[in-house]
């Protein structure tokens, strides 16, 4: 029942994505992000078996770190997925990764821009994308109040439209959303939704 | 469902008189849901050969990725293009290596041979080459391309009159098959010229 979301507006892309870790019909906690920083101007929302996001997201964190280290300039988006959907096309026939991604980024040439990659890397450069069983909402919502180059407040807008009926339409709907965004500043977390909050519990 | 079916796609290829036309739908799918209404399933090895894959969308860019290499090394080595038939053979070898373990692609390959000859073949995921006069077709669809190339195919057309041909037939069938379809993308290449065109069809 993971649901990860994404839309690209007037220089920036925004990505939604929930913040349940579910075992089985046990919810662990309800502040997981799935949302991680790549670089200053790059963000990746996962969505998968929960192990292999998490390890797979920080491998390519981690190389993206590095190509920057050794060539002293920053990969753009499209190099990024691109090389992430290579790392999954690659283990696919060997020990595939269960993670879907979308990966929104902001590069001074292109404008921000989101790239669709689904577990089984198929790359695409989209305006809107999701996965999960949201995304029959998420999806339909954004096709009909999308438009090119929206601002913040209208994404912000539609993003919220989207959650609002993931969780009313959704069974066993995740209750709390984190919703970061990417422009020319950089990438930083937005906001959250939550209906449900887990006081005795730090936020990792 | 088959994994060949998990995309969604369809390519034809049709001969005329020293021209050629190459046409696919421009769908991204996953099984019921459609996640792009413009992907690339064409593409240009070189001026005078084009290559469309249809089946499994991942195996599709990496098997387009490892052509592109082959045909640059090539390059580089023989100081001149590849002839159609000779990348013809390439892809068949490259698939065949795969032989236990394919990549789940249909290719269309279509070209221009020595004296402007058109060139067009078809093979199935493991390499199987079939050769035809006329034209060629996988993908989704391709029962129905079978039939609508059949009626409205006549030999010796010019490239205005194939782009028609090739046009409604390609419409016609992708608007039988749920699985293919938003539009459609077509090559019309003459000794000359490259004229790429974008059809508009049922969106759906």
């Amino acid at each position: 029942m993971e649901c990860v979301f994404g839309l690209v507006g007037n220089g920036f892309a925004i990505v939604a994505a929930d913040t349940s870790a579910v075992h089985s019909i046990l919810v662990h906690k309800n502040n997981e992000d799935k949302i991680m920083l790549l670089d200053s101007h790059k963000l990746i929302a996962a969505s998968g078996e929960p192990g292999d996001r998490v390890q797979f997201t920080e491998y390519v964190q981690k190389n993206v770190s590095l190509y920057q280290f050794r060539n002293g300039i920053p990969l753009t988006t499209a190099a990024a997925a691109n090389f992430t959907r290579g790392e999954l096309a690659t283990a696919l026939r060997k020990n595939p990764y269960s993670v879907n991604i979308l990966m929104a980024g902001y590069d001074k040439e292109a404008g921000a821009s989101l790239y669709y990659i689904d577990y089984i890397a198929t790359l695409h450069k989209v305006d809107k994308g999701a996965f999960g069983y949201g995304s029959y909402f998420s999806l339909s919502t954004m096709d009909r109040h999308f438009r090119s180059d929206m601002s913040v407040e209208e994404a912000i807008e539609l993003v919220d439209k989207c959650i609002i009926e993931i969780r009313s339409r959704l069974v066993i709907a995740p209750p709390n959303f984190v919703i970061k965004i990417v422009d020319k500043d950089g990438a930083r977390t937005h906001a959250w939704r939550q209906s449900v909050q887990d006081v005795t519990t730090a936020s990792v | 469902m088959s994994i060949f079916e998990y995309n969604g796609s369809a390519v034809v290829a049709m001969v005329g008189k020293n021209c050629f036309a190459i046409a696919s739908d421009r769908r991204l799918g996953v099984q019921l849901q459609t996640i792009a209404t413009d992907f690339q399933r064409i593409s240009k090895i070189h001026d005078r050969v084009f290559i469309g894959l249809s089946g499994l969308a991942t195996d599709v860019q990496t098997l387009y990725q490892r052509l592109v290499f082959r045909h640059k090394l090539y390059q580089l080595r023989e100081e001149r293009d590849m002839k159609p038939e000779t990348f013809a053979s390439l892809v068949s070898a490259i698939l065949y290596e795969k032989r236990f373990g394919p990549y789940l692609c249909q290719p269309v390959i279509a070209g221009l041979g020595e004296d402007d000859k058109p060139f067009i073949c078809t093979m199935d995921s493991i390499g199987a080459k079939e050769l035809a006069k006329d034209f060629v077709v996988s993908g989704t669809a391709s029962e129905s391309l079978y039939g609508a190339c059949e009626a409205m195919y006549k030999p010796d057309m010019e490239a205005e009159e194939l782009f028609e041909t090739i046009s409604q037939a390609l419409l016609s069938s992708v608007d039988r098959d749920c699985l293919s379809g938003w539009g459609g993308h077509v090559y019309v290449v003459t000794p000359t010229e490259i004229k790429e065109r974008i059809l508009k069809g049922r969106m759906d």
